[in-house]
């Protein structure tokens, strides 16, 4: 699964760092870096747990 | 077994009934909300939402989805007025509601003081139609005095000051924020009000809102009289447990739930603001107010309430955040009192980070403008981290 991300929704809260940190990432300036945009095996259910918690809904995965 | 209802339509309710159909559940589901409208998302309300007139209401889902590709049967509108835990049904006024399943998700109500609200000008801000309200009310110009300097007060303050107001917040603690971030660091991040232009008053009471229709002073129990055209009542929210008295359910600031957010009653679980659970993070009940554990807690009650023989508990390092002044303040963690250090920056300058010991365990973290590293800290918590790691890492966060 590819991670897609709204930067426009995005407000570099975190939550998904603290949930897929191998995958995301808040910088200095609070924006997010994808540091991986795909997901698969043990990792995916993490993303996806990652993508639920983002309170500004800025994350989706499509295949 | 019977249907899934779902009392109260806000974030974790809304979560419940997704949850209840990603995990395959084809059975009736009712949402029950006492407001008209459909589920919204709160945490905006007092910061983006309040910035600008014709900002859109911050809907999560359109009525279609939820009726239609969800198939909820939408109760909206008016609050559910009781539960039978032995019939298993839930009273909305003169109608009655049967549940195999049953989520408490009723929120949490903005405090308020008796007889302030008589007047016109005066306003409390948890709801989308409390909001609508205050952001009409927010013209320049315009003396604005928040009543409490907790987060909500002080977001309301930060929007005001944007807006051009003379803003004055008036708090009867000695330093804000204490039982959310502990004394040292309370008054660490008030002294952003003074720097931007907000007047903050501590330790002095309200005697009296006064004026003839609308508000035009507000007195305090000092003798001050402030000059106010608006108030905004800031003093926090209690849990909405009132419809749920004579449930025989434990009701202790909250609906009290073990580890897995169940009440105790068949079938019955509890999620969001309502919802005193045991935190197995840190061995201890709570109730938070916080986005973050509300929308997760709502996705567990629900697949825990349709599958109780596989109930998961809910463990978590709670989260908040709180934009003021163009700045944002992260809190993971508990407020813990045995130490409080800054490990980065100042508490007088653009940014910091303070650490919050327990024991010998990093309990918290708090930071002003340290997007980077508040989630890093959040993962050593809730790796049971060591005092001592907390430091170490920080020490590898400044430069």
């Amino acid at each position: 699964m590819k991670i897609v991300l709204d930067r426009g929704r995005c407000t570099g809260l975190g939550i998904c760092e603290s949930l897929a940190p191998d995958h995301f990432e808040i910088d200095d300036n609070g924006d997010l870096v994808l540091l991986d945009e795909v997901a698969e095996g043990d990792a995916l259910a993490e993303v996806e747990a990652a993508v639920a918690g983002c309170p500004t809904e800025a994350l989706r995965l499509e295949h | 077994m019977g249907g899934l209802v779902v009392v109260g339509a806000s974030l974790a309710g809304l979560r419940a009934v997704e949850a209840a159909r990603k995990t395959g559940f084809d059975g009736p589901i009712t949402l029950i909300g006492a407001e008209e409208h459909l589920p919204y998302d709160r945490p905006p309300l007092s910061k983006a939402f309040l910035a600008k007139e014709d900002t859109a209401p911050p809907m999560f889902r359109d009525e279609q989805v939820l009726r239609d590709e969800l198939g909820v049967h939408l109760a909206l509108g008016r609050p559910a007025s009781g539960v039978d835990t032995r019939r298993r049904t839930v009273r909305v006024g003169d109608e009655e509601y049967g549940y195999g399943a049953l989520v408490i998700a009723t929120g949490a109500r903005a405090r308020t003081v008796p007889g302030w609200d008589t007047l016109r000008g005066v306003y409390t801000l948890r709801t989308l139609d409390d909001a609508i309200a205050v952001r009409t009310a927010l013209t320049p110009g315009t003396n604005l005095v928040v009543v409490g300097a907790g987060f909500i007060g002080s977001e309301v303050a930060s929007s005001a000051r944007d807006r051009g107001l003379t803003v004055t917040i008036v708090e009867a603690q000695p330093t804000p924020l204490v039982r959310a971030v502990g004394a040292h660091m309370g008054a660490a991040c008030s002294s952003l009000h003074a720097r931007n232009g907000t007047t903050l008053r501590c330790g002095v009471g309200v005697a009296a809102i006064e004026g003839d229709g609308a508000v035009e002073r507000v007195r305090l129990s000092d003798g001050t009289v402030l000059k106010a055209d608006m108030v905004v009542v800031g003093v926090g929210a209690s849990p909405a447990t009132q419809w749920l008295a004579g449930s025989g359910l434990t009701l202790e600031d909250g609906v009290v739930c073990d580890e897995t957010l169940h009440t105790g009653a068949p079938g019955v679980y509890a999620a969001g603001d309502v919802a005193r659970w045991h935190n197995p993070m840190f061995s201890r009940h709570m109730r938070l107010e916080h986005w973050t554990s509300a929308a997760e807690q709502g996705a567990l009650a629900a697949r825990n309430a349709l599958d109780p023989a596989n109930a998961r508990p809910y463990a978590t390092v709670p989260y908040f955040w709180s934009d003021w002044y163009g700045s944002r303040f992260q809190f993971v963690g508990i407020p813990a009192t045995d130490e409080v250090r800054v490990v980065d920056g100042d508490t007088d300058g653009a940014g910091f980070t303070a650490l919050y010991r327990e024991g010998d365990r990093l309990a918290g973290a708090l930071t002003l403008n340290r997007p980077r590293d508040i989630m890093k800290y959040r993962r050593l918590i809730a790796g049971e981290s060591s005092w001592d790691d907390g430091l170490a890492f920080a020490k590898t966060r400044t430069t």
